[in-house]
C-alpha cells in the first residue's frame, strides 16, 4: 500500500538520521554535557589529581566569595580590559567601515590592510609588543621621547600593564571589518533614496538609517567581543605572565594556575562555573537589552 | 568576486550634482568634494601604516644584526641583512620537529572536522525526522558553553584515557560534531542546493550517505574551504591547550616550542644566554606568516565565513 511504503521510508530517513547524528550525539555526551557536569561535581570537592576527589561542600565557593583576593583581582583586571578593550572594537571597528563604506577606490587593498593584524597568531603579538613596548629601549617609548613626552614603563609598571594590552587588542580591530562592511553594504539603497527624498542630510541619514539596520551586526560585535575579552590567555601568558605583580592576572591565566599549577582542580572547576555563569549572564541581558535598541528587519523568525 | 561591494568608485567625482546651476557653484561644490575625498584617502593611508607598521618592523627586525634592533632613528633595513637570526633560532630548539607536530595536529583536525561537521550538516539539511528541530536547537546551544568550563573534566577524562602528551586529546575530539558554528555554517550552505541533485541521484540508486559523499560535498568545494581555512587559523594559534596536554619537547607545536625557546636561556657565545631580540622577531614572523598569507590568497572564503557567522548573530 502506498502509506504503509511511505511510511518506511520516512522511518528509513529518521534511522539514517540518527545514525548520521550519532558522532555529534556522543561527542555533545563525551565531551560537553559529561564533562560540564563532572566540573559542576568537582567545583564542590578538593581534587589534586593525584588522590581522589574529596567532597566539600561549598567550601570552594565560599573561599570564591570572601577569602581569596587573587580571585577578584583577577576579575578586576578582566572587567576592566573587556569595559575598554569591547567599546573600542565596536565604535572604532565601525568607523573603520563607515570609511571604507564610502565608495573609496581600491576597497580591497584597504580591507585587507585593516583585517590583517586580526589573522596574526597571539603569540606574534605579544612579542611583537613586547619588544616595542620595552620601556627604556623600545621603538614606542623611543618615539615619545623623541616629541618631548615621557613614555610610561608599560609592562613594567601596574598602572600601565592593562594599557598595553588594550593597545595589543585595538591593533587587531580591524578582525570587526568584514563584519560591518557586509552589513552596511546589505542595507538597501531605496532607504537612504527615501531618506534624502525627505531632505535628511548626512548625518540623519546615518542615526535614521544606517545605524539601525546595521544594529545587529554591532550588537553581535559587542557580544562575542565580551566573550573573547573574558577568555584572554595566550597574551597574558606569553607577555607579562600576570606581572607585575597581579596586576595583569587575567581570569584565565589565574585559572590556569589554579587548576595546573597549584593543583587545586577542585577550586578551578568552581572558577571555570564561575566563568561560565559570568558569561551566561552577560549573554542574556545583552539579549534583553537587544530586544529593545536592536532593529530586526522583519523579525518575525 | 571578494569585491563585491566596490561599487563604481569615483562617479561621485566625474559628475557634480546637476541641480542648483551655475558654473562657478558646481566648481565650489567639487572643489569640497576633492578636499573630503582626499581627506577621506589621507586618513585610510595613516590607519594602514599604524596597522602595518608593527608587522614591518617585526620582519625588519628579524633581519638586523645584534644590537641594530633598538638603534633610534630606527632604519627600515640595517647596512647587513641577516638571514643568521633564523637559522640560529632553529638551530636552538628542535624547530622542523614542532613544525611537523603542528602540521600533524592541523591535518588530523582538519579531517575530523570536515567529515564529522558536514555528516551533522547534511543530517539537518536534507533529512526529516522526529526531534530535529529540538537537536538543531541543541547544536547551536553548543556555541555558548566556553571551552575553558569544560577543559579540566576533558583534561581529567584524557588522562585517564593515557593520553596525555599525546596529539588524541588535540584531534579525536573533532572527530565528534566538528564544532556547532562549522555544523551551521555547511547546513547553510547545503541548504543553498537544490534538492533536484539528491533526487535525481536518489533515482540512479544512491543510499542517504551516498547523495551526501558523491552529491553534495563535491558541489561544496567553497564551503568546505572556509571550514578547512577557519580550522587551519584556530589550530595554528592554539595555545592553552598544546601547554596543557604537551609534555614532552618532541611533542611540542611550534608556537609552545618557541615560547620554551624563548624562555629557557640556551648556549652560546660560550655563556647561556636568553634568546635575542632579533631572533625572536624572526621566530614571530615565521609564526606569522602562513596565516598571513593563507588570508591574502583566502580572502573570499573568509568573507563568506564571516557573513555566515553574522546572519546567526
Amino acid at each position: 500500500m502506498f502509506w504503509k511504503r511511505s511510511l518506511s521510508l520516512q522511518a528509513r530517513e529518521t534511522r539514517d538520521a540518527y545514525i548520521g547524528l550519532l558522532p555529534f550525539l556522543l561527542g555533545f555526551v563525551i565531551f560537553t554535557a559529561g564533562p560540564l557536569i563532572y566540573s559542576f561535581y568537582l567545583s564542590f570537592t578538593r581534587y589534586d589529581i593525584l588522590s581522589a576527589p574529596r567532597w566539600s561542600g561549598f567550601e570552594n565557593y565560599a573561599r570564591m566569595a570572601s577569602g581569596d583576593d587573587t580571585l577578584w583581582q583577577s576579575l578586576r583586571v578582566t572587567v576592566i580590559y573587556t569595559l575598554v578593550a569591547v567599546p573600542v572594537h565596536v565604535i572604532v571597528g565601525y568607523a573603520m567601515a563607515l570609511l571604507l563604506n564610502l565608495k573609496v577606490k581600491g576597497l580591497s587593498f584597504w580591507r585587507t590592510a585593516f583585517y590583517m593584524p586580526a589573522v596574526v597568531p597571539a603569540m606574534a603579538v605579544a612579542y611583537v609588543f613586547s619588544w616595542m613596548l620595552q620601556s627604556d629601549v623600545g621603538l614606542i617609548n623611543q618615539s615619545l621621547r623623541a616629541i618631548g613626552l615621557p613614555g610610561p614603563k608599560w609592562f613594567g609598571d601596574p598602572n600601565w600593564v592593562l594599557a598595553a594590552f588594550i593597545l595589543m587588542s585595538a591593533w587587531a580591530v580591524g578582525g570587526t571589518l568584514l563584519l560591518y562592511l557586509s552589513a552596511l553594504q546589505g542595507v538597501p539603497t531605496e532607504l537612504y533614496d527615501a531618506s534624502k527624498v525627505d531632505g535628511a542630510n548626512a548625518w540623519r541619514r546615518f542615526l535614521n538609517v544606517t545605524l539601525p539596520m546595521t544594529s545587529p551586526v554591532i550588537f553581535f560585535v559587542f557580544l562575542t567581543g565580551m566573550i573573547g575579552t573574558f577568555q584572554v590567555f595566550t597574551v597574558a601568558f606569553v607577555t607579562t605572565n600576570g606581572g607585575p605583580g597581579e596586576a595583569s592576572l587575567f581570569y584565565l591565566l589565574y585559572l590556569y594556575r589554579t587548576g595546573w599549577e597549584y593543583l587545586q582542580m577542585g577550586y578551578a572547576a568552581a572558577m571555570a562555573w564561575l566563568l561560565f555563569v559570568i558569561l551566561l549572564v552577560i549573554t542574556l541581558l545583552s539579549l534583553r537589552l537587544s530586544r529593545t535598541t536592536v532593529f530586526y528587519e522583519g523579525a518575525q523568525e | 568576486m571578494s569585491d563585491s561591494g566596490s561599487a563604481p568608485s569615483g562617479g561621485a567625482l566625474v559628475q557634480p550634482p546637476p541641480q542648483m546651476g551655475g558654473a562657478w557653484m558646481r566648481r565650489q561644490q567639487t572643489g569640497q568634494r576633492l578636499l573630503g575625498r582626499a581627506l577621506l584617502y589621507l586618513a585610510l593611508a595613516v590607519l594602514t601604516l599604524i596597522l602595518v607598521a608593527p608587522l614591518v618592523w617585526m620582519v625588519s627586525a628579524s633581519f638586523k644584526p645584534e644590537g641594530y634592533v633598538f638603534e633610534y632613528p630606527p632604519r627600515l633595513i640595517a647596512e647587513q641583512i641577516q638571514w643568521w637570526n633564523y637559522v640560529e633560532a632553529w638551530n636552538q630548539f628542535p624547530f622542523w620537529r614542532s613544525l611537523l607536530n603542528t602540521m600533524t595536529i592541523v591535518v588530523g583536525v582538519e579531517a575530523g572536522r570536515l567529515l564529522s561537521a558536514s555528516l551533522t550538516a547534511y543530517v539537518f539539511a536534507r533529512l526529516r525526522f522526529p526531534g530535529r528541530n529540538a537537536l538543531f536547537l541543541l547544536v547551536l546551544s553548543t556555541m555558548m558553553i566556553p571551552y575553558h568550563v569544560v577543559l579540566i573534566p576533558q583534561y581529567l577524562l584524557f588522562r585517564n584515557l593515557g593520553w596525555l602528551d599525546s596529539f588524541n586529546p588535540l584531534i579525536v575530539p573533532h572527530f565528534f560534531g566538528g564544532g556547532a558554528f562549522f555544523i551551521f555554517l555547511l547546513r547553510q550552505f547545503f541548504m543553498t542546493i537544490p534538492r533536484d541533485y539528491d533526487d535525481a541521484a536518489r533515482i540512479d540508486g544512491a543510499g542517504t550517505f551516498a547523495i551526501l559523499w558523491r552529491i553534495l560535498l563535491p558541489m561544496s568545494k567553497p564551503a568546505l574551504a572556509t571550514v578547512a581555512i577557519f580550522t587551519f587559523m584556530s589550530e595554528w594559534n592554539d595555545f592553552l591547550a598544546p601547554l596543557i596536554y604537551l609534555n614532552s619537547q618532541e611533542k611540542y607545536t611550534l608556537a609552545i616550542a618557541i615560547r620554551q625557546w624563548q624562555q629557557v636561556a640556551v648556549w652560546g657565545a660560550g655563556a647561556y644566554v636568553p634568546p635575542t631580540w632579533n631572533a625572536i622577531m624572526a621566530m614571530a614572523t615565521v609564526l606569522t606568516i602562513p596565516p598571513v598569507v593563507l588570508f591574502f590568497f583566502t580572502q573570499r572564503y573568509f568573507i563568506q565565513g564571516v557573513v555566515i557567522s553574522g546572519i546567526k548573530g
